[in-house]
């Protein structure tokens, strides 16, 4: 056990790990566009829905605040690359599961920010009409799978998901999200194994914000280059800078087009950062990361990147940014007054959907 | 005597714990530089260091699986659930090896896994669980319920020195809201005791955990406008549960309302009617009630959790129908 368990003030030797994993990023970073098939209007998407998700998840902590919403919620802000680049490489049609921290992913896959709101709220016109809340967002026609709140439980679903897919002889693939904490589940290896072994076409994304809620990740693996893990599998691997959209779509690209057309399942790592606490009752840095970290970390912010350089490349100008963001507003506000004016479930409700009726 | 919150109870049974007997060492996830996810554990790892107060990976069967082994060398691991719906990953350490271990070799598994447990603070399906009749089905394996921060220390130093595996429910509704008197000098509860919460001679209810309060709350309630008298009932202990108290209280008031936070069927209220009609049938002048949670996932929605939980106006309820028998 390593002797010092506080945090350390320096960048400790494993998040030098970190950043060094990173520079395998394959964006170039001379010519990021290079090489690229995403056209412009998709460009300004994938910016916009990064946007989408960091304006909703500012409110939601405001609502948070003021008990419109209760109990557990988990933010997604600085990580939304990850779900936004991955969703950009996946078809509509693929499935999609993730955590707890779900509000991005439920957002990228198309549920609605109202539905989202209300289901926060724990209105009727909810995703789930109530009855899930923040960490179990879900909308099957969307196919988005969920929002899972036991660490890594969904891992062995995703491989569930792929089998039917494959078996069906369905050109579905499905990309699985999770924390890194998650991978110290014994679920985690026995799912890769069976993954590997039946060649699902499966991809599984670990969004490793280097903290298990607040115990750094070099506390909790023997290894750090988590995405080395696969290997025991014989999984193709790799390692994603997770606030960079365009290295996630590149990376889950060419996962999602191996899952689909060759049966392969991956095993990505992206490495990213959440700029809020694990939850709305961890302040933003707590005791086991500092201040100076985070705000380092802000300057990896990866929508404010990602819209300098649409800018730089003449794709988005200021003007139209500036456009979108209140278009933004508008849509994140109206979610509030929507879920505001939404119902309460009924009670029936409590009752109904235990088992099919 | 002090008065302190029923959290700072199960801190303080901690601390002093480990002041007591050096064996004594925990585990769970982000207890020690994070203080807990409930911060029961704020301050350990200052004090008593990270041989002692150990951050594990996030991996309940490993978490289990580690402390048991530990128990059987003769240490005295308290494992932390961060919630006790997580339980669920560790289950097969729990069922298959930690409760069979002493039967099947002799030897003692001094353990004590910690659940934070129960609804009413709107966590979901996922974080609002009573799981404690999965393991009331398990023999080698006894379970406490504490309802006040009286009961929570002297529990959990009685669950700590025993030499049997002790899961210790405590209800994360009741951390902050319910604070009672705690004596500072080292005091047992001991397993298998139930206690008197109220006394009453027409009905009594057995119950446990955070139903306690609402029991106290109805009977007070129903002692104000109907005048009648209803015993609360605390078990305290789950398994053993204390027959000989069960026996005493039925005979005495010859009615019994049996209520837990735990959903209804399948829940441990079931047994314990069982137990009353076997060996009370005779005393009884109405039949055995039971109310539980409704039989649902726990949801989230507010509204729905307050329909699904057995709160006041349904114990009020139950009771009048009872009393009125």
């Amino acid at each position: 056990m390593a002797k010092s368990a506080a945090p350390k003030k320096k960048q400790s030797k494993a998040n030098k790990t970190f950043d060094k994993a990173i520079k395998k990023t394959l964006t170039n970073q001379k010519a990021p566009l290079e090489g690229l098939d995403l056209s412009e209007e998709k460009l300004i998407q994938i910016y916009r829905q990064m946007l989408l998700i960091r304006r909703f998840e500012e409110k939601a902590a405001q609502m948070y605040g003021m008990e419109k919403i209760m109990g557990f919620c988990h933010l997604y802000n600085g990580q939304e690359a990850v779900a936004v680049g991955a969703n950009a490489a996946m078809h509509e049609t693929d499935y999609m599961l993730t955590a707890y921290r779900d509000h991005g992913h439920a957002l990228v896959k198309g549920i609605t920010a109202n539905e989202v709101m209300a289901e926060l709220f724990g209105k009727v016109t909810g995703c789930s009409r109530g009855k899930g809340g923040s960490m179990h967002l879900f909308d099957a026609e969307k196919r988005m799978m969920g929002g899972h709140a036991i660490v890594g439980g969904h891992i062995p679903l995703a491989a569930g998901f792929a089998f039917g897919s494959k078996y069906k002889a369905e050109q579905d693939v499905t990309v699985c999200f999770f924390g890194e904490a998650a991978a110290n589940q014994g679920v985690f290896h026995e799912t890769l194994n069976m993954a590997a072994l039946w060649k699902l076409p499966v991809v599984y994304i670990c969004e490793n914000n280097r903290y298990g809620m607040g115990t750094a990740f070099e506390r909790a693996f023997a290894v750090w280059d988590i995405y080395e893990r696969a290997s025991a599998y014989n999984m193709p691997r790799d390692v994603v800078d997770g606030m960079d959209v365009l290295d996630m779509y590149r990376k889950t690209k060419e996962a999602v087009d191996r899952a689909r057309y060759e049966h392969i399942p991956t095993f990505l790592e992206a490495r990213t950062y959440r700029f809020r606490g694990h939850s709305m009752s961890d302040p933003i840095h707590g005791h086991y990361r500092t201040k100076e970290e985070v705000e380092e970390m802000k300057a990896k912010d990866p929508i404010i990147n990602f819209g300098e350089l649409l800018k730089k490349e003449n794709i988005f100008s200021e003007e139209q940014m500036k456009e979108m963001d209140d278009e933004i507003k508008k849509i994140v506000n109206e979610s509030i007054e929507f879920a505001e004016k939404s119902e309460e479930p009924p009670l029936e409700d409590l009752y109904t959907d235990v088992i099919v009726e | 005597m002090p008065v302190q919150p029923y959290i700072e109870a199960i801190s303080a049974a901690l601390w002093e714990e480990m002041e007591r007997d050096k064996e004594v060492f925990l585990l769970g996830e982000d207890i020690g530089v994070y203080g807990g996810a409930f911060k029961v554990t704020k301050g350990f790892l200052e004090k008593f260091g990270e041989e002692r107060v150990i951050d594990t990976v996030l991996a309940e069967a490993a978490i289990i699986g580690a402390a048991t082994g530990a128990a059987i060398v003769g240490m005295r691991p308290v494992a932390e659930m961060q919630f006790a719906d997580f339980v669920t990953c560790g289950f097969n350490q729990l069922v298959n090896n930690t409760a069979s271990i002493h039967y099947r070799w002799g030897l003692p598994v001094p353990m004590v896994v910690r659940l934070p447990s129960g609804g009413n603070i709107h966590g979901g399906p996922f974080h609002s669980r009573n799981p404690e009749a999965w393991f009331f089905h398990q023999p080698g394996l006894k379970l406490v319920a504490p309802s006040t921060p009286y009961d929570a220390k002297g529990l959990l130093k009685a669950a700590i020195r025993d030499p049997d595996p002790v899961l210790f429910f405590e209800y994360k509704y009741l951390y902050r809201r319910i604070k009672g008197e705690v004596p500072s000098e080292d005091y047992v509860v001991p397993i298998g005791k139930a206690d008197v919460k109220r006394k009453g001679n027409d009905a009594t209810i057995i119950t446990y955990g955070p139903t306690v309060h609402v029991a106290l709350d109805a009977a007070q309630d129903i002692a104000g406008s109907d005048e009648y008298d209803v015993e609360v009932l605390d078990l305290r202990s789950l398994m053993p549960f204390d027959k000989e108290a069960i026996l005493q209280s039925v005979k005495r008031t010859n009615k019994v309302l049996i209520l837990h936070e735990d959903t209804l069927t399948g829940g441990i209220g079931g047994e314990i009617a069982a137990f009353i009609n076997e060996n009370a049938f005779e005393y009884l002048d109405a039949p055995v009630r039971r109310l539980g949670a409704c039989d649902t996932p726990v949801p989230y929605a507010p509204t729905l959790e307050t329909e699904f939980l057995p709160g006041k106006d349904k114990v009020l309820k139950n009771l009048k129908e009872l009393l009125e028998y």
